[in-house]
């Protein structure tokens, strides 16, 4: 069956089961579980009060509980078993990966990427959401550099192959270089700081998102404080510095975690530019090494992603509960 | 705003300019693979992207197919060297000029123009500035003509020949000869194994895992937003703290029970689990969006007497519409662009293969080198999601400030 059929089937059986599920389930728990008929009819219309939250939650739930609860025990246990997964060694993954200096590296270039990245995304979307602010053309300006939003990770690499290439007829860093009377080089060999060469790229992808959010922020700033400050004599940097930034200090640091936890994960790009060579490792691609190879090593690499990740939930889950009282 | 005074001091120009210097920046990368995708491929391998309008010097091959005279002893072929049989088709504007001229393929250039040069016949040969060439042999020649090797400005040259090639997957001699056997281009399209079959996969595996968890994770919403019941708080804190689960984590497991229950590396499989991915942020965009909904609304309905399912289908629904296409347009990119879970959901053969898996696996690795095919098929990748992207900007906007900001 051609797989275009087949999608269309699941997208009928998907939406038409959903909206099924939701009515019958409906139906069944006013006529015939519970009716509000009779002489129980308060009591009942109470009780199908209590369940109806639950049938309108379970797909949620259900769907919820098995493909991102269930992965987070079964990943840890099975971490815990060897290549095959019959044997159970205990920690054995975790000394093996320790005594690994891929992993060490990887680890390392992990933690340079989540110090970066997400320090120079914000930092830059905040100057361009500054700089635009009162700009006539500033919409379009916003437009484009929020644009590499929508490119995968996989073609925003090829992009920047093109703009790293070694060949000078076709890196324009390159031809640059060339152009001062420099030698060819392959700017993606150079130890070390190939990693902040990859980096630049998630910086291009995701600087429009955090200049979108601290833009909004921005204008949400009161009005009141910026005239206060300009009358007492401040000058663009006194208010921009000392009045606009301390007032949406908590924006900037939803928008610093939410890049932080990004680029944990974002494995395509080194996949993709180098191959995890030349010293560019990082944990998501290291563990793709093993994926299909040794599912223990490979889950064992996920749950330190996981353990590194850790601490950025319970963090937003506090801040979440906050909000809420 | 712009009242208040020393808005506008000497910083506006400033201003300007450095913004007008990273847009530049940013845009830069995009347009350098834009237009390197409609160049010709022997020119994108000796000239930058950024040389694209100008002439670019390039090295051609042809014979001396002019009929054979004699002179004295020797025999003598004369002509314009852009009029011969192999290359007259490249020269057509009539204002060539030869660089240099060779008799061997592995330098072309050897002579400069003018140079009269003797060859392995025993007799000389010289090609001008203009093209006109002289060859003279003491041998008869043959009729094919003796080989020559010049270079020559060859003039811009935009096609959309890379375009054909990445999306059938067949170069332009497998092409003309498919459609000379008498098959169509759309035939080529879709039986062979360009892009265009990644395309559809792509397809394939966005639109229902777009649409499926829009649906349920709205009732959900609903239920967290506007029913009351124990525990509601900690399902949120959980949502909340699924956000951020490592996508890394579900790999393992996933696959393991997919294989057991017999769906295995499908597009089945690829649907549920980029159902179960998305479903924490759209339950949470949803829900952000739903509690801000005016109280009154569901109140009066719930007064007129309107059950919870009625109220959702009749009012949240309609009222929610900008919040469900945020997340649409959100799930739609990320499902478009995913690498990660195609790599592990699907098989990993050429039929079920999605366009970053043929990307990054089979054109990068095979065709490393190809620049042009690369540049065709990144832009091929990438225009779904820009046009979607440009079209509805506004409501990708809203989703980002709805998830992030309070």
């Amino acid at each position: 069956m051609s797989p275009v059929i087949q999608g269309i089937i699941t997208i009928i059986v998907g939406v038409g089961g959903c909206v099924g599920y939701f009515y019958f389930a409906n139906l069944f728990l006013d006529k015939v579980l519970y009716p509000p008929r009779g002489k129980n009819a308060g009591r009942n219309i109470n009780r199908a009060n209590i369940i109806r939250p639950w049938v309108f939650l379970f797909p949620a739930i259900f769907a919820l509980s098995l493909y991102l609860v269930y992965p987070v025990i079964g990943s840890f246990i099975r971490s815990m078993y060897d290549r095959a997964g019959t044997d159970f060694v205990g920690p054995g993954n975790y000394v093996r990966l320790f005594n690994n200096p891929d992993f060490r590296q990887a680890f390392l270039n992990n933690i340079l990427w989540a110090l970066v990245v997400p320090a120079v995304t914000t930092f830059m979307g905040l100057l361009i959401a500054q700089l635009t602010d009162r700009l006539r053309w500033g919409n379009i300006a916003k437009s484009i550099i929020f644009m590499p939003m929508a490119i995968s990770f996989v073609g925003a690499s090829l992009i920047w192959k093109f703009v790293y290439a070694q060949d000078p007829d076709l890196g324009i860093i390159n031809a640059i270089r060339a152009s001062f009377g420099g030698e060819a080089l392959d700017p993606l060999q150079i130890p070390f700081w190939n990693n902040f060469l990859l980096m630049v790229i998630l910086i291009w992808i995701q600087t429009g998102f955090s200049m979108v959010i601290l833009s909004a922020a921005l204008r949400g700033v009161p009005e009141e404080t910026i005239e206060a400050a300009i009358i007492d004599g401040a000058n663009p940097f006194q208010v921009f510095f000392k009045i606009k930034v301390p007032q949406i200090i908590g924006t900037i640091v939803v928008v610093w975690t939410t890049i932080t936890i990004l680029v944990l994960k974002v494995f395509d790009i080194v996949y993709t530019m180098t191959g995890g060579n030349y010293g560019t490792e990082i944990l998501p691609s290291f563990m793709m090494d093993f994926m299909f190879r040794d599912d223990g090593q490979a889950t064992a690499v996920a749950f330190v992603i996981m353990l590194v990740v850790l601490p950025v939930m319970i963090w937003n889950i506090v801040q979440a509960r906050k909000e809420m009282r | 705003m712009d009242s208040i005074a020393g808005q506008k001091s000497g910083l506006s120009i400033v201003t300007n300019v450095a913004v007008f210097i990273i847009v530049l920046l940013w845009l830069i990368p995009t347009v350098g693979l834009f237009v390197s995708s409609f160049r010709d491929r022997d020119q994108i391998s000796v000239s930058g992207w950024w040389e694209a309008p100008f002439s670019v010097e390039l090295a051609y091959r042809t014979r001396g197919d002019a009929d054979p005279t004699r002179d004295g002893d020797l025999y003598v072929i004369e002509g314009n060297i852009f009029e011969t049989g192999e290359v007259q088709d490249t020269f057509t504007s009539g204002e060539n000029a030869i660089a240099g001229f060779g008799l061997r393929g592995r330098d072309p250039g050897a002579f400069a123009a003018g140079d009269v040069v003797e060859n392995r016949d025993g007799g000389t040969v010289v090609v001008n500035g203009d093209g006109a060439y002289v060859y003279t042999s003491t041998e008869p020649i043959d009729d094919r003509g003796p080989r020559l090797y010049f270079i020559a400005q060859s003039p811009p040259d935009f096609t959309m020949a890379n375009y054909a090639e990445v999306l059938t997957g067949l170069d332009e001699d497998e092409r003309a000869q498919e459609i000379a056997s008498g098959a169509t281009f759309g035939e080529l399209l879709f039986e062979e194994t360009g892009i265009f079959r990644n395309f559809i996969n792509t397809l394939t595996v966005t639109i229902p895992a777009t649409i499926i968890p829009i649906l349920i994770a709205a009732f959900a919403a609903y239920a967290l937003a506007w029913m009351d019941f124990p525990g509601r708080g900690f399902l949120i804190a959980c949502v909340v703290g699924l956000l951020v689960v490592p996508l890394q984590l579900a790999l393992v497991p996933l696959l393991n029970l997919h294989n057991q229950i017999g769906i295995g590396q499908s597009f089945l499989g690829i649907w549920l689990a980029h159902t179960g991915f998305g479903l924490p942020l759209a339950i949470y965009l949803l829900r952000n969006y739903m509690v801000g909904l005016p109280r009154d609304i569901i109140e009066s309905a719930k007064v007129d007497g309107a059950t919870d399912f009625q109220i959702f289908t009749k009012i949240i629904l309609p009222l929610s519409f900008p919040a469900l296409a945020s997340f649409a347009i959100f799930q739609f990119l990320w499902t478009w662009n995913d690498l990660l879970v195609a790599k592990v959901f699907l098989p990993s053969t050429g039929e079920a293969q999605v366009m970053t898996v043929k990307i990054a696996d089979d054109l990068l690795g095979s065709r490393g080198g190809d620049w042009g095919i690369l540049a065709t098929a990144a832009f091929v990748s990438i225009a779904i999601p820009l046009v979607v992207f440009f079209s509805m900007q506004r409501y990708l906007v809203r989703g980002l400030l709805a998830g992030s900001v309070k």
